[in-house]
């Protein structure tokens, strides 16, 4: 009797494992269908930005599939996507990357949004040695681990306002400048941090002020009481979307007066309409603007990618959802040029990726950041009540002339 | 001209904290229930001004409009949960309420969204001493307006029956049962009233800090802080201990920096736990 009741858990076991290996073997590609995973942020504390993220997604696949889709050795695959929603969770967004390779038998990942989800799958997708385009991870520290099956499509947090102290520098003459700080104490801003503390050391400025802020940030007013006393160049910001309005807030309030204001997130706080007037002159580090003049097939310019997403989705696309549109055109170049569905050719293929898309040129370096495109500033300015964000900066897309210094608080109306 | 600044930052933001601690206070005190989620209901209150901000109205509004729908939110609460966990352990409420603060956080991220939004007074700024000390209007406002609701509501406590009989529940429910309070309606009344100071709280913070469904649990922190402090019961303690830790949390920040802030105020928390437990211990030896 135990050996029949062994004989039979042995048999059991054989069928699953069979059953298990067969359908990973075969669920990458189903039909004429190409399955790409992704947990996404659809509900919790990153559920907007989360949307945001898939709208791009869907709206790439879409435009693929309509335009024909993927072409494998001659015959036509269309992108599907199964999603989870990781409830702005890294230990859930790890369970669902498991749960996708692992029972689902996703072979190609998407990645989450926020550097903080991106860290918690990317040691899974690693571990199943499953390429991932991630758009929305910018954390230096995801591209200094030797990841091998990364992908990011954007610039990495350190470069996000390297620009803007370049710019003050060459304001000042050439001549270093004083810059105060304030970044707030989580892996994405800190990298911001650090990208501003190189740019210091190879211009010749120096920091003044280095505030960290607390994550239940919701008063800096010590900070801009130190920066009115000891009246710096620039003030640099980073702290999220909370960050953002919070500074523009106070900084009105306390009438604190800067020659220049650099921060992140200022489209994500959506700062011009929120705050109005008192964001006028504000400093905006962004990955992408509609008005940039990179063009490819599927989506003609930044111009049109923002009519049609308009269309589709009611509102103007964030650059979250520019890039998430983005990582599928890179998986499609890579599976054209790979022409096989085998994991490593994908990968292969991956690394050699060279491409322009709408959103920008895309190139990956050995850690898997994108290296062919910068980063642009914007800068917030007003007609009357109405507020927008300008280009200013690389001057090659510049739509308008940055304005130095910001005026005082006393002569703005 | 620093201290100065500090000073009346961190007072002004002080006595907006005191605010919610005396609610938590008079519930604590009454119910004999540690609610967790009084920051959520802080936040609740600061969306409904929000809201009437997007409808169009002046956010100040807020803090008449908010408290009057938190007070019956926070009575239809007490009716659904916390009237079965009142006469139960501590525990039981913490674990109750904590639930109910999960809740709440997720059905504003999902009515509201998960954006960081503000109100606008556009209260503009006093500027003392030749513009080095600034003081932000919505801020004094605010400060007022907490004030004036703490003097009221002592006033009612101290005059109305319902006041009377919440006191008279807080010092012996059983007691006061026997005697012909209705301890059921003051409980709900006691909750109610909770609530309307979250909302007058959450209204003003629309117009100082910022909105976000998840920022709920700092305030309920630093309220549990301000009564373990000042003891139940006792407002002027409370707004003493409220003005207390916003100057602390200040001064913390210049003085060690922004990053030691939250981390201080902890540190703080740390040393009068310990302080009081060490007095008591010399009493004990004195009653020896």
């Amino acid at each position: 009797m135990n050996k029949i009741a062994k004989l039979f858990v042995t048999f059991i076991s054989a069928i699953t494992l069979a059953l298990v290996s067969f359908s990973s073997s075969f669920a990458k590609v189903e039909g004429e269908y190409i399955v790409l995973g992704s947990a996404i942020s659809l509900t919790g504390k990153y559920s907007s930005n989360g949307v945001h993220t898939q709208n791009g997604y869907n709206m790439a696949v879409e435009r693929i599939n309509k335009m024909g889709g993927v072409e494998v050795q001659g015959k036509k695959y269309k992108f599907e996507i199964i999603y989870y929603d990781d409830e702005s969770n890294p230990k859930r967004a790890a369970q669902l990357a498991e749960r996708l390779i692992k029972q689902d038998g996703v072979h190609y990942m998407l990645g989450p949004y926020s550097s903080g989800l991106t860290k918690a799958i990317a040691p899974v997708t690693e571990k199943y040695k499953i390429p991932m385009v991630e758009a929305n991870g910018a954390s230096r520290s995801l591209f200094t681990k030797g990841y091998k099956y990364l992908f990011a499509v954007l610039s990495p947090a350190n470069q996000y306002l390297e620009v803007a102290i370049d710019l003050a520098v060459e304001k000042n003459g050439g001549k270093g400048v004083k810059i105060a700080q304030a970044f707030e104490q989580d892996a994405f801003s800190q990298d911001v941090r650090l990208g501003i503390l190189d740019a210091a050391k190879r211009t010749g400025s120096e920091i003044i002020i280095d505030d960290k802020l607390p994550k239940e940030l919701n008063d800096m007013a010590a900070t801009l009481a130190k920066v009115k006393a000891t009246k710096p160049d620039v003030l640099v910001v980073s702290g999220h979307t909370k960050g953002a309005l919070t500074a523009i807030r106070q900084i009105s309030e306390m009438k604190v007066d800067v020659p220049m204001l650099a921060m992140t997130h200022c489209d994500a706080a959506k700062l011009s309409k929120q705050h109005g007037k008192k964001s006028e002159f504000a400093l905006c580090a962004s990955q992408w603007h509609k008005n940039l003049s990179y063009k490819d097939k599927f989506f003609g310019s930044g111009k049109k990618y923002a009519k049609d997403f308009q269309k589709e989705f009611g509102y103007d696309p964030p650059y979250q959802s520019a890039e998430s549109s983005a990582a599928l055109l890179v998986f499609k170049d890579a599976f054209e040029r790979a022409n096989s569905f085998d994991r490593d050719a994908v990968r292969d293929a991956l690394v050699d990726t060279e491409m322009q898309t709408f959103y920008g040129n895309i190139k990956f370096g050995p850690g898997g950041q994108n290296v062919a495109k910068p980063m642009i500033l914007f800068q917030v300015r007003c007609k009357g009540d109405d507020c927008e964000n300008r280009v200013v900066a690389p001057t090659k897309w510049a739509s308008d002339k940055f304005y130095h210094p910001i005026p005082k608080w006393s002569d703005r109306s | 001209m620093l201290m100065v600044q500090a000073s009346l930052d961190g007072i002004l933001l002080g006595i907006l904290f005191a605010l919610i601690a005396y609610g938590m206070a008079l519930q604590w005190g009454v119910m004999n229930i540690i609610n967790i989620a009084q920051g959520d209901l802080v936040i609740l209150g600061g969306y409904i001004a929000y809201t009437m901000y997007l409808a169009g109205i002046h956010p100040a509004w807020g803090v008449i409009v908010s408290p009057i729908i938190m007070y019956f939110i926070g009575v239809l609460l007490y009716k659904l949960v916390i009237n079965k966990v009142v006469d139960r352990d501590l525990f039981i409420s913490i674990l109750a309420t904590f639930g109910i603060a999960i809740v709440f956080q997720q059905l504003m991220n999902f009515i509201f969204g998960a954006d960081v939004v503000v109100a606008q007074s556009e209260y503009g700024t006093t500027m003392l001493f030749d513009n080095s000390v600034t003081l932000p209007n919505s801020k004094i406002f605010s400060a007022f307006i907490s004030v004036l609701y703490a003097v009221a509501l002592v006033i009612y406590m101290k005059k109305s029956r319902l006041g009377r009989a919440i006191r008279a529940t807080a010092q012996n429910a059983r007691a006061a049962k026997i005697l012909g309070v209705d301890t059921e309606k003051v409980y709900a009344a006691t909750f109610g009233i909770n609530a309307a100071l979250c909302g007058i709280a959450g209204a003003l913070i629309s117009i100082t800090l910022t909105l976000h469904p998840y920022v709920g649990l700092p305030y309920t922190v630093r309220s549990f802080m301000i009564v373990i402090v000042a003891g139940l019961g006792n407002l002027p303690a409370v707004a003493l201990s409220g003005m207390g830790l916003g100057l602390f949390e200040e001064f913390a920040d210049y003085i060690l920096g922004t990053e030691f802030r939250i981390g201080a105020v902890f540190m703080l928390l740390v040393f009068i736990l310990v302080y009081r437990r060490f007095k008591l211990s010399k009493k004990r030896e004195y009653l020896k």
